[in-house]
């Protein structure tokens, strides 16, 4: 294994590898990506890698909005000679309370305002859009055709193909033990292949983060929670767009492939970093599915698994340098929307490492926010 | 030479397509599995997984009891949605089919 590295990132997930293109991409040599198992093994490979540019807060919309055309052009850009399999058949949101219809007003409104086609939809329309939605009980819906789902094992392994066509070393299999610190500045890593020396350390460990915040002595403000997802067998194409509702707590999409991907989130889910299955997510995820997507009674489920969101007190990722060590960077604390922030992510804490000019408006997501007390309060967050 | 024989039925796969993602540098089943969908069709890996274990042991040189097969993930059998909702809203046995 090298010796010495300019760079050494933490993790071998969606951000771990966006953030080394962009390193390699801006110039920078020796970079390494460490990961203790293999690419997208952790929340990457088990989520539902859907991305959508329909958020309430000015800050997440020009986020998403960056990644979403990233990953229009990431073929291209990322050379890849796989599939990254972006089905942009728009995001589906629907409102179910007077409230939420309220905020979904003013959503729209504010992604207009940024370039966002996204549209408030009455019932009648959602049903152009998805014909066999079961409308009773909800109010209104809003859409945006060029939100949609990608494959997250291909859109790593884009990425992580590219970096090493730049030069990166992705080391899998290979787990950072301790992380050693002189005097306030990170001096290297040590692994159970070695030990590495650098004056730069990404952590972009996922629901492993606090873990690695550990390792510098700094207790991050974050926690890990189980998240529970399925698919079924594989049909004939009968939804296009990702169907979701905050509250009915349910996303849904049928992947290009003819799987249904869906999932909800549980109250009182493990924090132990456990990801097993369980069986009321079961129950509960069919009893509301099959009400709002009738047909998808009769399609059988094929399987179930978990992985872990990394939570926030604000449910928003904390990017940068921290006070406490010097060389230390954060990529951390995603919630339940890292895949889709992942090219912006890779941008973000490429500029900061580099010291260059911010391209995009992210600076309010550094860790000092939880000390300040200057939280984000984005209404449309999962 | 090409080997056409169908490994996985569920997801159409060939010998060949499982020799030449090992080329590629895919050490174990699971990552196998996650890029290329083999063994997360219905039968859940029963029919493919022992032919990718071996050629998995013979490209790394490590007997087939070192790899590991991955996670079985529930259910056992397909089931369908509806039928598991109707018994969570009324309780009683789930009907297989
Ligand atoms: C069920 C579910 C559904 C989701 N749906 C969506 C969605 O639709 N859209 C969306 O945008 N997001 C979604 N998410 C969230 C998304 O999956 C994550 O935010 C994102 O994948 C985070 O990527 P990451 O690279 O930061 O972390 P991870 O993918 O978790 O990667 C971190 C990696 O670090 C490695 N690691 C940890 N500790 C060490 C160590 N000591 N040494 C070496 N390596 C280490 C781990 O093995 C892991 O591979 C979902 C998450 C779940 C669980």
């Amino acid at each position: 294994m090298i010796k010495t590295a300019d760079v050494v990132i933490i993790g071998g997930g969606i951000s771990g590898v966006a953030i080394a293109y962009n390193l390699l991409k801006k110039g920078v040599k020796n970079v390494v990506v460490l990961e203790k198992d293999y690419l997208a093994s952790g929340a990457t490979g088990r989520c539902g890698a859907g991305i959508r540019q329909q958020w309430g807060t000015e800050m997440n919309c020009r986020l998403t909005k960056y990644s979403c055309e990233f990953f229009e052009n990431a073929k291209e850009e990322l050379q890849y000679d796989g599939d990254i399999e972006f089905k942009q058949g728009g995001y589906l949101i629907l409102s179910s309370t007077q409230k939420e219809h309220e905020q979904f007003k003013k959503n729209v409104a504010l992604q207009n305002s940024l370039g966002i086609n996204s549209k408030l939809l009455t019932l009648d329309e959602a049903k152009e859009i998805v014909p066999f939605l079961n409308t009773e009980g909800l109010i209104s819906a809003t859409f945006h055709q060029k939100d949609g789902h990608l494959n997250p094992f291909h859109a790593t392994q884009a990425y992580a193909d590219a970096a090493k066509r730049l030069g990166a070393q992705i080391y899998t299999f290979t787990e950072v033990t301790d992380i050693l610190v002189e005097g306030g500045k990170i001096r290297g890593v040590r692994t159970n292949k070695g030990d590495i020396s650098t004056n730069i350390v990404v952590n972009a460990a996922g629901g492993y983060s606090q873990l690695i915040g550990n390792m510098v002595g700094v207790a991050l403000p974050v926690f890990s929670e189980r998240h529970q997802i399925l698919v079924t067998e594989t049909v004939a194409p009968i939804l296009d767009p990702m169907v979701m509702s905050f509250s009915l707590n349910l996303y849904c999409q049928q992947v290009p492939h003819g799987g249904f991907v869906m999932g909800r989130g549980d109250e009182g889910e493990p924090r132990d970093l456990r990801i097993t299955s369980g069986w009321h997510f079961l129950e509960e995820m069919t009893k509301t599915i099959t009400r709002v997507l009738p047909p998808l009674k009769d399609v059988r489920f094929l399987r179930q698994w978990a992985g872990l969101y990394n939570m926030t007190q604000d449910r928003q990722p904390i990017y940068g340098p921290i006070d406490e060590v010097e060389g230390f960077y954060l990529a951390i604390g995603y919630s339940g929307h890292g895949f889709m922030l992942a090219p912006a992510t890779g941008l973000i804490i490429a500029e900061s490492i580099l010291g260059e000019a911010a391209s995009l408006p992210a600076t309010e997501l550094h860790l000092n926010r939880f000390k300040s007390g200057n939280l984000i309060l984005e209404p449309s967050v999962v | 030479m090409e080997d056409n024989t169908i490994v996985c039925r569920c997801s159409d796969l060939t010998l060949q397509d499982v020799r030449d993602l090992i080329n590629k540098g895919y050490t174990s089943f699971d990552e196998l599995k996650r890029i290329s969908r083999i063994g997360m069709g219905p039968c859940q890996g029963r029919t493919c997984m022992q032919i990718v274990l071996r050629e998995l042991s013979i490209a790394t040189g490590k007997p087939i009891s070192e790899l590991s097969p991955g996670i079985f993930r529930p259910p056992v059998k397909p089931i369908k949605l509806g039928e598991i909702a109707r018994h969570a809203l009324e309780g009683g046995e789930v009907n297989h089919d």
